[in-house]
């Protein structure tokens, strides 16, 4: 079986699942029900000073037909249990789970004093690791905090450094994905000396409004106030984000990879991508600590599957690929092919070549026939193979030399300026 | 060894396509403590199984099922789901549960076609186990002794292991291939499973061993060896060319043997699931009319309904309420049947003067099965009238090192009698043994 063990800045795990700072991570009781379960770490549900005080009804959830909670929106704030209560807690699950990683998320005023003293409370018990959240987009950011410094680099530069003046452990900032670009805040975390970063924090969003009220949903006392989203919704834009973060040079520190990861081949993905870690709270939050087990089994029999000894080996594997636009290959060409054994009829991807592409595939005046590809004129542009219901019925086919690279880039150098 | 694939036509249990797999299995809600899992006898884990088919994880999966059940390819086909998982998927308040018996079958497919290796023998106890039997009993005590680090070794009277699931269930709902892979994987532990050797002194062909050199040699013993021939019904006739125990003529169909000719009148004694396969089974080798007779009314059959519908659609004719009283025989061969109606109250009591012949020539019979009393007897194993073996809980008999599992210890007519249920047994017997030989290490 390979080696799932993962080393993020110094913080080691028995594996890459770690819960994410949120509901599952709220007490020692559930954070031993999750390592009883499998989980490598956790990031404690936030800490501060002074609990604060939450409001009822927090959570809302985005269905997409028959699938629940694709995505989730949520105006929990951190916690809301006494500081040395946590900590208490914290040090009880590190005796009984040594090998597990406890990361503290932190948040306080925006002071050098107060963060300061908030570290070193924390670090009155054993802590693998400090986790700032600059990241939580509602309620903490109207009181300069959370999302309100993760969207200044300065701040971000700042407090990270007071952070690293006072802890002994490594220091991982988290960021928010309500800014333009995130590889911003993320040269600002490293600038300021933190030892890794870990992204996304959730979204700025509303799920929705009740059309017989017209009230916002969630609702609390027929008020609302924006969420943060996440859960399987939001893993292309937290995708997007970890590769840009991983392959600027001036970011440079290593990567926990958070938003709506929720199996095994969406880990691998991050990883790929360049995490070293991944962060899971939706998928827990919908199934519960046991999916934990899924999720080690899945990866380890894929890295078995293909000779893998260590999941570390995929680590950013897949960012050399991700690049500029301007890089990429202007010649190559594929086409659809529609496979006329598993072809249902449907007529889906005739439609929608033919209203929202490029008109190449044409329907043959028997409707017993199957919707042929016109592939002369066929852009590749996917759509029909994304529509078609049917699994692997539309194959994308290369169809250019494959001995040929023009890129645009090459046509702007080309032009003398 | 080389085993005939017969088939005798299409499969019944569908194939679910690729499309129908995404779908089934994104559908499964992943339940907590899943009635499913409870309605198991073995316990699968069901939702774990199906989560991982989702996920693409198709070993885990193959791996969840095989764990808990060593039979579960031949499961996916023969059990009955709509008793077990499928009857408490959560899903039924709608009457569309998931079609897990249709998805366990699609991940034990995957691994048989990719020829996954999925369990490991555990480390070496210097312990001997004897199982005697190699059905789904002894299949499964076998394997998970394997597992648990015994030296094991199975004796097994036919040319090929698998028991009933490989001699006595038409290939059409269990293709043989499917239990011999699953002897295989046995087999891939490290377990010999000795052919051709009948244990106790009867032997009618092959080799035999005595029960006394398989205890003086074995630190344990399971027996695990179902039941015998079909009795006799003691009417007139019973002697005659075209008089077959249906469990014979099932086996000599499904090895590709040649059951001779049936003629065009198949009538079939019994209601319970081995007289559905040999009635359909004739069906499928030609014979235009085929009717099971049953004493009683159809609700007391103890086939399951599934399988009733599958026989009417086969064409098979059904009549209850009916008892063969005799065979009538002519130049030594079958040449009809009288029966007798039964009364209206079950209690299969005949009515004088309703006796008639109806055209029969060949008479198939499938009323039970006898005990293997002298073996049990042989193993110093207490027994009760019947012939069923003497069994706590934990499938340990009245001698300290001998359990029993499977058909011989299931009461007559029970539904407990499934290829699921034996194979529980069969690893309980082998959790019995294995710490009853620890306790002895130690």
């Amino acid at each position: 079986m390979a080696d799932l063990s993962i080393d993020l800045a110094g913080i080691r795990s028995p594996n890459p699942f770690w819960l994410a700072s949120a509901p599952p991570t709220n007490s020692g009781y559930q954070v031993m029900r999750a390592f009883e379960a499998g989980w490598g770490g956790a990031v404690w549900k936030t800490l501060a000073l002074e609990p604060i005080v939450n409001v009822t009804s927090r959570f809302a959830g985005l269905n997409l037909g028959p699938q629940r909670m694709a995505g989730m929106n949520n105006i929990e704030l951190i916690t809301d249990r006494p500081l040395d209560e946590n900590l208490r807690e914290i040090a009880e699950c590190k005796a009984r789970f040594p090998d597990r990683a406890i990361v503290a998320s932190l948040m306080t005023e925006c002071t050098q004093a107060s963060w300061h003293d908030l570290v070193r409370r924390c670090e009155t018990v054993p802590i693998d690791g400090f986790e700032l959240n600059f990241g939580c987009p509602h309620g903490m950011s109207e009181r300069g905090q959370g999302a309100a410094v993760g969207q200044d680099p300065e701040l971000i530069e700042m407090v990270t450094r007071w952070v690293k003046e006072a802890a002994h452990v490594p220091v991982i900032v988290k960021l928010t994905p309500n800014v333009t670009d995130v590889r911003y805040p993320a040269r600002a975390a490293a600038k300021g000396g933190a030892d890794a970063i870990s992204l996304i924090n959730t979204i700025n969003s509303l799920i929705g409004v009740d059309l017989d009220t017209w009230l916002p949903v969630p609702h609390v006392d027929g008020k609302s106030s924006h969420g943060g989203y996440c859960g399987p919704a939001v893993k292309p834009i937290a995708l997007n984000m970890v590769g840009a973060c991983a392959k600027d040079a001036q970011v440079g520190i290593p990567i926990s990879g958070i938003g709506g990861i929720s199996d095994w081949r969406d880990a691998v993905e991050f990883m790929l991508m360049g995490s070293t870690s991944v962060q899971v709270c939706t998928a827990v939050m919908h199934h519960g600590f046991r999916i934990v087990g899924d999720m080690i089994d899945g990866l380890s029999n894929y890295l078995d599957a293909r000779g893998i000894a260590s999941v570390r080996e995929l680590i950013g594997k897949t960012v050399p690929r991700f690049v500029d636009w301007n890089d990429l290959n202007l010649d190559y060409k594929i086409v659809a092919r529609i496979d006329p054994e598993t072809c249902i009829r449907c007529n889906k991807c005739y439609i929608a070549c033919e209203d929202a592409a490029h008109q190449c595939i044409d329907r043959p005046a028997d409707p017993r026939l199957n919707p042929v590809v016109d592939e002369e004129h066929c852009v590749g542009c996917n759509l029909c193979a994304m529509v078609c219901p049917v699994v692997d019925c539309i194959e994308m086919v290369r169809v250019d030399a494959g001995d040929t690279v023009h890129t645009w880039r090459e046509k702007l150098t080309s032009v003398p300026s | 060894m080389a085993f005939p694939s017969v088939s005798l036509g299409p499969p019944i249990a569908k194939r679910l396509s690729r499309m129908d797999v995404q779908i089934e299995a994104n559908r499964c809600l992943n339940c907590y403590d899943a009635p499913c899992i409870r309605a198991c006898p073995t316990g699968i884990d069901v939702p774990r199984f199906i989560g991982r088919i989702a996920t693409g994880d198709l070993l885990g999966s193959a791996r969840t099922i095989m764990d808990a059940n060593p039979v579960g390819a031949s499961c996916a086909r023969v059990c009955p789901t709509s008793q077990l998982c499928e009857g408490a998927c959560v899903y039924n308040a709608d009457e569309n549960p998931i079609r897990i018996g249709d998805l366990q079958r699609y991940a034990t497919d995957w691994a048989i076609r990719e020829n996954a290796v999925l369990f490991e023998a555990g480390p070496p106890t210097g312990k001997r186990v004897a199982v005697i039997g190699s059905g789904p009993a002894g299949l499964a005590a076998a394997r998970d002794l394997a597992r648990m680090g015994h030296a094991v070794v199975v004796f097994e009277r036919d040319a090929a292991p698998g028991g009933l699931d490989t001699y006595g269930i038409v290939p059409f709902r269990l293709p043989a291939e499917i239990a011999l892979w699953e002897a295989d994987q046995v087999r891939a532990l490290g377990v010999e499973i000795r052919t051709g050797v009948t244990v106790g002194a009867h032997a009618a062909i092959g080799e035999s061993i005595a029960p006394e050199a398989i205890l003086a040699e074995f630190d344990a013993v399971v027996i695990a060896v179902g039941m015998g021939s079909v009795p006799r019904l003691g009417i007139e006739g019973e002697d005659a060319a075209g008089v077959w125990d249906a469990l014979d003529f099932i086996r000599i169909a499904k090895s590709g043997g040649d059951v001779g000719v049936l003629g065009d009148n198949v009538a079939i004694i019994g209601g319970g699931n081995t007289a559905i396969d040999a009635a359909t089974c004739s069906r499928r080798l030609g014979v235009p009319a085929v009717t099971m007779y049953y004493r009683r009314g159809a609700e007391r059959m103890t086939a399951y309904d599934f399988e009733l519908e599958f026989a009417k659609v086969e064409g098979v004719e059904f009549r209850t309420f009916t008892l063969p009283k005799r065979i009538v025989v002519e130049n030594g061969r079958v040449a009809g049947l009288e029966i007798v109606s039964t009364a209206p109250d079950n209690s299969a009591r005949p009515l004088a003067g309703t006796e008639r012949v109806v055209a029969a020539d060949t008479v198939i019979l499938a009323i039970g099965q006898t005990r293997h009393v002298a073996l049990l007897d042989a193993f110093g194993v207490t027994h009760d009238v019947n012939g069923i073996a003497a069994v706590d809980d934990a499938m340990r008999t009245n001698r300290p090192n001998v359990y029993a599992a499977g058909d011989c210890m299931f009461t007559p007519g029970g539904v407990d009698a499934m290829v699921v249920e034996a194979a529980q047994r069969g690893k309980v017997a082998a959790r019995s043994a294995d710490l009853f030989l620890r306790a002895e290490v130690r």
